[in-house]
């Protein structure tokens, strides 16, 4: 079996060897559920799509997914784990890719246990579903650019709570860039071509874009690159600081 | 086989490691000695490929563990300092996960196993998380996880530290069993366990090497190496007595126990002349040792004897 593979499953199983795991999916699903019925007016829109239940994902991510990251190396280094991991015979990369993958597959999880939702929408009405999924494309790959950011940060500290703090901060940063009334603002003192490059940096704005069901190349290419970036520089980190 | 040159390691102003060489071979048990924050255990994680050395290199059966990191690390066991394991995990789930990643399947993989959980009589914890072990046990499971996939190399910081004194023993017994085959480095500042497992010594302090010798060459550097102790009933007689004789240097009276202990001239060995001695003077004697010489006796002056250099430069 690959190593990363190895990694991978060692890591989704601690997930579930702890409370860890079932607070976060309880947690996600009933935040997700008041977030559509209430703040959304799922109901009350009388349309038969998950707008509001999408649309509030962004903000759902930026406290829930900095819980899940903070751990990832945090954990490592202060156990003294990361000593063992890292002078067993598996790569750099091939640590790093093991862990986020299960750290995004664990939210994949959570993800994909909303599915109460979309059976709701179609029985009720006639969604169109390519868009459902398209939004479920885009919430799971925001959530790995936030788990991306998440692992790194996590592994420049020892302390979750840092990690924690750092991370929503940093995930903050870059969903507000997408919001109008940050770029209005902005507007005022920048360059029309500088605002645009902000907004095509933030989360929201490729986010909302998936949403909408228009699958861009773009887009992918964003959270793509957005992943790896973050990733690369978590292992430069991890190279960095492991010792300290 | 490990070799290290130069080997530095600067943490910032710190220089933690200071130009460390040697050589270690197949069937050596090399225990590494040193006060606390002498650079023993930054050597070991520099052999083991976690901290990159500032300058100078290691190799592990001849792979360079910096550019040919897998190939060094698929031939090393490495116990690190505390036995760290991801306290969550069964013994079963952590030893199973160790396996896969050094490459074990089948029946060899599970042949390694009941072997490793053999050796360290693990098999009454396998299904317990081992955050919920004692630390005797937990060491024993970092233990476990070095030697599974039967290294030629074993790097160890301190295996029986936290141990209660039959793990110790039984510790002590793995490396010995091991030791024919294998290039084992183990570290600690148990001195007693240098006698027991090794057949050879490092001293480092202030990240230099002070002292590379086997332990009995060692311990012959002692004061009290061929020195002669004894309880007598009357320490006074004897004591002068044994001061007459003509090999003896000085003679010592211990203040609390009252012990004599003599020590020989440069070379010389008085053992005999003592036991005349005393037998000629009809001192009764209720003990009589000749002393091999105190290896922490020699670890003081070694170490301390550094210490000061460094204060004066």
């Amino acid at each position: 079996m690959n190593p990363i593979g190895i990694v991978f499953r060692r890591e989704l199983a601690s997930y579930f060897a702890t409370p860890v795991a079932y607070v976060f999916i309880v947690i996600f699903l009933l935040l997700a559920g008041w977030f559509t019925f209430y703040l959304g007016g799922f109901f009350e829109r009388g349309q038969a799509d998950l707008v509001p239940f999408f649309s509030f994902h962004p903000w759902l991510y930026l406290f829930l997914i900095p819980a899940v990251a903070m751990r990832l190396w945090a954990e490592e280094r202060k156990s003294g784990s990361i000593e063992l991991l890292l002078t067993l015979p598996i790569t750099m990369l091939q640590a790093v890719l093991g862990k986020f993958l299960a750290a995004w597959a664990f939210v994949g999880i959570a993800l994909a246990l909303t599915f109460p939702l979309w059976i709701t929408v179609n029985y009720l009405g006639d969604p169109d579903n390519g868009a459902i999924l398209a939004g479920y494309l885009g919430s799971l790959l925001m959530a790995g650019a936030f788990l991306a950011i998440g692992s790194c940060i996590s592994a420049a500290t020892r302390n979750q709570v840092v990690a924690f703090i750092l991370t929503v901060v940093v995930c903050l940063v870059l969903l507000l860039a997408g919001l109008p009334m940050v770029l209005n603002v902005l507007g005022v003192v920048l360059p029309q071509f500088l605002v645009d490059a902000i907004a095509s940096l933030s989360f929201l704005t490729h986010f909302q874009a998936i949403g909408k069901g228009v699958i861009d190349l773009r887009d992918l290419l964003y959270f793509g690159l957005m992943i790896g970036f973050w990733l690369y520089a978590n292992a430069v980190v991890i190279d960095l600081k492991k010792a300290d | 086989m490990i070799e290290t040159r130069e080997l530095c390691k600067q943490y910032g102003r710190i220089t933690a490691v200071d130009g460390i060489s040697f050589r270690v071979e197949a069937g050596q048990v090399l225990g590494f000695l040193g006060p606390n924050g002498a650079g023993k255990s930054t050597t070991m994680k520099m052999i083991a490929g976690f901290v990159a050395p500032t300058s100078g290199g290691a190799k592990v059966c001849g792979f360079d563990v910096e550019a040919q990191p897998l190939e060094a690390k698929r031939e090393l066991g490495y116990l690190p300092e505390g036995a760290p394991s991801y306290g969550e995990m069964t013994v079963a789930a952590f030893l199973g996960f160790i396996a896969d990643v050094r490459g074990l399947a089948g029946e060899r993989r599970r042949q390694r196993i009941d072997d490793a959980v053999g050796r360290l009589n693990l098999g009454g914890v396998m299904g317990q998380s081992i955050e919920t072990l004692s630390k005797g046990f937990r060491r024993r499971v970092g233990l476990a996880q070095a030697i599974l996939h039967d290294p030629k190399v074993l790097i160890l910081d301190e295996p029986t530290d936290g141990l209660d004194p039959n793990q110790k023993h039984e510790v002590r017994g793995l490396i010995n069993a091991m030791a024919k085959d294998k290039t084992i480095v183990v570290s600690t500042h148990i001195l007693e366990e240098v006698h027991a497992v090794c057949n050879r010594a490092i001293i480092i302090a202030r990240g230099k090497v002070l002292a590379d010798d086997t332990p009995d060459k060692l311990e012959a550097r002692s004061r009290y190496h061929q020195a002669v102790s004894m309880t007598v009933a009357n320490v006074a007689a004897a004591r002068e007595a044994l001061a007459r004789l003509p090999d003896v240097d000085s003679v010592e009276v211990d203040p609390q126990d009252q012990r004599i202990t003599a020590f020989p001239r440069k070379g010389r060995s008085i053992f005999g002349a003592v036991g005349d001695l005393l037998k000629a003077q009809g001192i009764a004697v209720s003990e009589l040792q000749l002393e091999r010489g105190r290896l922490d006796e020699v670890f003081r002056s070694v170490t301390q004897g550094a210490a000061k250099e460094g204060a004066r430069a």
